[in-house]
């Protein structure tokens, strides 16, 4: 077959809404779009372990310690399963780690943000997991079918992050005068850069063309940045917090809100490398991974003494 | 108090699986590679359930109007009796793979024997916690006998820090006069009877993982009393800080 | 330094209830057999999913091309004769 034929085919599977599997055939410019796209994915997940983890340590109850330490290790799990799903593209675990630690690949910007306070938890499960499962509901739908498969699970997990988010704010923001203005700083600190977290405006996002084409993505970064803000602001409403944009109201004719725009400058700063934490969070991986080379060359060295695979 | 006894030796049990759980959190992100990472979270995620439902038995048994948090949060240093082993900073894997392997053959021997319990709770809890460290030891067994037989550089770390945490094997197995008083009852366990099939099962790893067992170690001990090293106010410090800087917040 | 090793890859199949089938559930890397049945455990039953495990390892795997579609399954769609409902019986007949 020629490559016009084979690229006929692979439109129409996309124009039946079959999945892709990892051995058809794909355009390459495909290919490398999903790579960029699952490894930035699951480097976010893990990058994503580190705010919230500073916190494991110093979660006010027991109850608190094992939800959050269950949430992060969960984080860890989605990392894996979307590591695993690009490995489908003929990229290995090894290479996909050294792209993040090289500064080659990027992460979601948000991860750079410092965790200053408890009501950080809350704030992050609430609106970075609630951002994050209105982009992964929407790529269970996804074009490539490992990558749909591993967001199926993923969502499945995500199901208790959210909520665990909102009731660290709901029983703050119902507590003391002092637990109030904590979590609704948090909400302040976090709100604009969870808008940011579904990119930059369709216009432009240089991605987003070619991503809904191949229907890797079903919606563009301004429609789920504002199905984020319609459902946030009851949220937000129902415990007592306010949102922190000056221009967001209610717009009849659209039957959504009109809302403020987040920073692009500090936006495009961060994923350049100018986020508060940008610098410590590539030196904590650099530092896991260093520190655990030993130990992953001396299962290596163990497993080719025993010869234990298919002995 | 009446229960004193047996709130006393709760409360050792709890703070022993809290300590732990709490050091093997702080690995969380950190892991030498993304399973293991999942791997000890799970151990920790066990411990911790194990401490709290421990905690929550224990302040049922003190009927003082103490809750699981007040008990993990709002005690002092010298209150806490978890072991030395427990508290150890983690250090290399191989010091967190030992720490954890000396408790884990520990923790199997004694809850085998704590299932036959006559404190029902304590039994359930036995029967619960169990089958969890089983897992847990086949986990660091596993490690043991990798980065025991792996590279040069690998077997010396863990040698190392086999010599280094040996002083506080001991400290395991004491008891107090309360303690001693249980195991009369039959409710608690007498660590004296299951020193030996501890000794065993160290041995046979350790032969497998090729190390050498450290001999003539002066041990520590204390911490049935509430003496620890100092790694355990630091510890506290982080762990009790927010709980106790707003003393009349819900969380 | 020796090159960065990751642990080979291996697919996961758990089986969720005594009697069914394994069914695959996703990957993890393990150095070895032991490690591999031990992550997988780690990563895919922490809800409760499994009653068994089964890990293999991943290029192990033999499998079919897209190009096979045609050679290899269609010519099943003419075996009609294969399925009960092929068959015509007399009405009122049951347990058949
Ligand atoms: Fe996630
Ligand atoms: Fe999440």
């Amino acid at each position: 077959m020629d490559t016009n034929q084979l690229e006929q085919n692979f439109d129409a599977k996309l124009a039946r809404n079959e999945s892709i599997e990892p051995k058809d055939w794909m355009p390459d410019n495909y290919r490398k779009h999903l790579i960029r796209q699952i490894s930035q994915h699951a480097h976010s997940e893990i990058v994503g372990m580190l705010p919230e983890g500073n916190w494991i340590t110093r979660a006010p109850s027991l109850r608190r310690k094992m939800v959050l330490l269950a949430k992060v290790q969960d984080e860890g799990g989605h990392g894996l399963y979307l590591y695993s799903a690009a490995e489908t593209l003929n990229i290995s675990r090894e290479e996909l780690i050294d792209q993040l630690l090289t500064g080659k690949a990027k992460y979601s910007s948000i991860f750079n943000y410092p965790s200053l306070t408890w009501a950080d938890i809350g704030a992050i499960g609430w609106l970075v997991d609630g951002a994050a499962i209105m982009n992964q509901v929407m790529l269970q739908r996804t074009s490539y079918g490992p990558y749909a498969r591993a967001m199926v699970r993923i969502c499945k997990e995500e199901s208790f992050h959210q909520r665990q988010g909102y009731e660290i704010m709901t029983v703050l923001a119902k507590g003391t005068a002092e637990q109030k203005a904590m979590a609704q700083d948090a909400l302040n600190r976090w709100w604009w850069p969870s808008l940011m977290m579904f990119g930059p405006p369709d216009e432009k996002s240089p991605n987003t063309a070619n991503a809904i084409k191949w229907k890797i993505k079903r919606e563009t970064n301004d429609e789920l940045r504002q199905k984020f803000v319609n459902q946030t602001f009851p949220q937000a409403d129902i415990i007592g917090l306010k949102l922190p944009d000056p221009d967001l109201k209610w717009n009849e004719s659209k039957g959504g809100f009109d809302f403020g725009t987040p920073n692009w400058e500090e936006f495009y700063n961060i994923i350049a490398g100018n986020g508060p934490c940008n610098k410590a969070r590539i030196s904590a991986r650099t530092k896991a991974h260093n520190e655990g080379a030993w130990v992953r060359e001396a299962a290596n060295a163990y497993a080719e003494k025993k010869k234990a695979v298919l002995a | 108090m009446k229960n004193e006894g047996l709130f006393n030796y709760l409360l050792r049990l709890a703070d022993t699986n809290l300590i732990l759980g709490h050091r093997l959190s702080e690995w969380c992100g950190h892991a030498p590679y993304l399973e293991e990472d999942i791997a000890m979270a799970n151990i920790a995620l066990d411990m911790i359930g194990q401490a709290n439902a421990l905690f929550q038995y224990a302040a049922k048994t003190e009927a003082k109007g103490r809750t699981e948090d007040d008990l993990a949060y709002m005690r002092n240093e010298r209150e806490f009796v978890n072991t030395l082993l427990s508290e150890q900073p983690n250090g290399d894997f191989a010091m967190t793979i030992v720490r954890q392997f000396l408790s884990d053959v520990f923790d199997f021997h004694f809850y085998e024997s704590l299932k036959s319990s006559k404190d029902e709770m304590l039994s359930a809890l036995a029967v619960k916690g169990h089958k969890e460290v089983t897992y847990h030891l086949r986990h660091t067994t596993a490690w043991m006998e990798r980065l025991g037989d792996g590279t040069e550089e690998s077997h010396s770390r863990l040698q190392k820090a086999l010599n280094e945490l040996w002083c506080y094997t001991d400290d395991l197995f004491e008891l107090n006069e309360g303690d001693k008083r249980l195991v009369k009852e039959g409710i608690a366990v007498d660590p004296a009877s299951i020193q030996n099939a501890w000794i065993k099962t160290v041995d046979d790893v350790l032969a497998k993982a090729k190390l050498v067992k450290p001999a003539g170690v002066w041990q520590q001990k204390g911490s049935r009393e509430g003496i620890h090293s100092e790694h355990l106010g630091f510890l506290l410090a982080e762990m009790q800080h927010l709980h106790r800087a707003y003393p009349q917040a819900q969380w | 330094m020796a090159q960065d090793n990751q642990g080979m890859l291996w697919e996961v199949f758990i089986q969720t209830k005594p009697g069914q089938p394994h069914r695959h559930c996703g990957s993890v890397h393990g150095h070895d057999r032991e490690l591999a049945l031990q992550n997988a455990r780690d990563v895919y039953t922490r809800r409760n999913e499994g009653t068994n495990l089964w890990v293999v390892p991943s290029n192990l795997i033999v499998a079919s091309s897209p190009e096979d579609i045609g050679p290899f399954f269609e010519p099943a769609n003419d075996k009609v004769y294969r399925h009960p409902t092929f068959y015509t019986i007399p009405e009122g007949i049951t347990h058949m």
